[in-house]
């Protein structure tokens, strides 16, 4: 599997990863080499193999759907870069 | 008072409650340990006062009988669980300055039971490394060195700095998380014991995220029992983690009876692949021996699907921690980057934030689950993960136990390992148990040519972490491992 320069610029997009131009072929054939060695799970046999998508097969427990924590959001806020008056800041998303 | 870091956790333990000594004096010892071990670089931040503090009330707790079952022992945590009002990086840039506000439940529950943290533990970035190098702080350092080479070591990763800081007296015990050998593996390279739990005996809240099906909190300490107190303590249901198991926690110490006769040993054929180092492949036929000599019956089992484990690793993990990592937006906590829009403001931070090899597996988890490469990345791996479970299962049905090696060598030099793959091949018999969520043992027996400490690996089924103590106990007892200090004052 090989990685073109616009399927990384793609990834790192999606990912949310500012990649400079220049650093785009050498990661292409990182994440290239990596995908490479991936590649061998495509010889096991998994037709009829149930997908495994947790760490235990414990059933998940249920509670009451009542509200059990909050009311502090000074506390939420505490580590923000960036807070006014009770909300985040971000920079302006609408133009 | 140097000779206070040189006790066992049971010891210290054991010489509080017979007031040999304090807490506070045992705390001092350690601190002063700590101080004048920085070169290792085994902390990321050292909790001294709040050490003393908490010292201070623990040797109140002893005198008026309110003594929890850690009370007063010095720990370090890797910086990878919250500890409410104490900086917590997961070694990575992108948390510069945070700060939790609340207190993970394993934390809270080794405070609760009167442990002294000393220091918040190095780790390779976001725990994504078997070195300790990607970490920002720089690498932790092995306190063990060849007998002919000043070179330093790597620790192992990812809890590379408590596995240091134990190895090196740094610390009584300290807690460290295993994703896919992050616990065993540094265990093996720095001579101490690191044990993974079942998945789900710990809880995981308050634990910063990797990848959730497959983080797991444990002990790693200087002998079996030590680590059998400390699980003892950190365990236990958790509503606030919905896959934690609401089961009861054995007292795991009582475990450890000595006596293994009749238990059978599973010795899996493909954990030999053509080549393996040949020190390791010795020490593991005489572990086999050791056991064999106390009475277990040795079986040959075969995991046939042992060799894919790794790719399908590579492939799950990463997926799960593009996910739990998209919260670091510069938004919440940590560091920001400005940028001319939101999503530039992201992108920027993001990339400024993160070390390369957090880059790489987002990027790599990023792709597996794009749209077009779900079924034959994700999907795929997530059946090969069935299969490798279904392995151990089937095992399970003719033997108790499995012994294999714990990492494929011992520790390597610092700067000694640069292609990714190359590094992940460290994993290789740790990463099957995780994927399977079963509980595993690293317990150092002995030594390379070069003088460098090897572990050998103990797994069971799910649930079963009493055998496994009681089969580490057996093999620590054969092995007499002498520890960094010469003589083996450090065991019980």
């Amino acid at each position: 599997m090989s990685l073109d320069d616009a399927t990384v610029r793609k990834i790192a997009f999606l990912a949310r990863i500012e990649v400079p131009d220049q650093d785009l072929a050498p990661l292409a054939k990182e994440l290239s080499g990596i995908l490479d060695w991936i590649e061998q799970l495509q010889e096991v046999d998994t037709d009829a193999v149930e997908p495994m998508t947790g760490g235990t097969d414990m059933a998940l427990s249920w509670r009451a759907d009542n509200v059990s924590d909050g009311n502090y959001a000074d506390k939420v806020l505490a580590n923000a870069p960036e807070a006014h008056e009770g909300f985040f800041g971000v920079p302006k998303v609408v133009e | 008072m140097a000779e206070l870091t040189h006790l066992t956790l049971a010891q210290a333990r054991d010489g509080l409650r017979a007031k040999d000594f304090s807490a506070v004096e045992l705390a001092q010892a350690h601190l002063d340990a700590m101080e004048k071990g920085r070169e290792l670089n085994a902390y990321i931040t050292e909790t001294g006062d709040l050490a003393k503090e908490r010292a201070k009330a623990a040797d109140n707790n002893l005198a008026n009988g309110s003594a929890g079952a850690l009370e007063g022992l010095p720990i370090g945590i890797k910086d990878l669980f919250c500890t409410e009002g104490v900086l917590t990086t997961a070694a990575s840039h992108i948390l510069d300055g945070y700060q939790p506000q609340y207190e993970s439940t394993v934390t809270a529950k080794l405070k609760d039971a009167g442990a002294v943290m000393v220091g918040k533990t190095n780790l390779d970035e976001f725990a994504m490394g078997s070195s300790n190098e990607s970490s920002y702080y720089g690498p932790a350092i092995n306190p063990w060195k060849k007998n002919d080479d000043d070179s330093p070591l790597v620790p192992g990763g990812s809890s590379g700095g408590s596995a240091a800081a134990v190895a090196a007296h740094l610390c009584l015990g300290a807690a460290g998380t295993d994703t896919g050998g992050s616990i065993r593996q540094p265990a093996s390279f720095c001579g101490i014991v690191g044990m993974k739990p079942t998945y789900g005996r710990c809880s995981r809240w308050g634990i910063v995220a990797f990848a959730s099906s497959l983080d797991q909190a444990g002990p790693m300490t200087r002998t079996v029992r030590d680590a059998a107190i400390m699980l003892s303590a950190m365990a236990g249901h958790d509503p606030k983690d919905s896959t934690s198991a609401d089961l009861a926690v054995p007292d795991f110490e009582a475990a450890l009876t000595g006596n293994i006769r009749g238990l059978r040993i599973g010795i899996p054929a493909e954990y030999r692949p053509d080549g393996l180092n040949e020190d390791i492949s010795n020490l593991w036929d005489t572990g086999i021996g050791w056991l064999k000599d106390a009475g277990a019956e040795i079986v040959d089992i075969t995991l046939p699907h042992t060799k894919h484990a790794l790719p399908t690793y590579y492939i799950v993990a990463p997926a799960e921690a593009s996910s739990n990592l998209a919260r670091y937006d510069g938004v919440r906590f940590g560091l920001r980057v400005e940028g001319e829009s939101l999503d530039e403001m992201y992108a920027k931070t993001r990339s400024e934030g993160f070390g390369d090899e957090v880059k790489r597996r987002v990027m790599i988890g990023t792709y597996a689950l794009s749209a077009g490469y779900y079924d034959a990345y994700y999907l795929k791996a997530q059946k090969v993960r069935q299969l490798i479970f279904q392995d151990f299962v089937s095992a399970f049905e003719k033997v108790d136990t499995i012994l294999t090696p714990t990492a494929p060598t011992p520790a390597f030099a610092v700067g000694e390992k640069t292609d990714p793959v190359t590094m992940y091949l460290n994993d290789v018999f740790t990463v099957p148990a995780s994927l399977a969520g079963l509980p595993g043992i690293s317990v150092p027996a002995g030594l390379s040519k070069d003088g460098l400490p090897l572990g050998l690996q103990l797994l069971t089924k799910r649930w079963d972490e009493e055998t496994l103590f009681r089969c580490a106990g057996v093999l620590e007892d054969a092995a007499q491992f002498p520890g960094l200090l010469k003589g083996g004052e450090g065991r019980a």
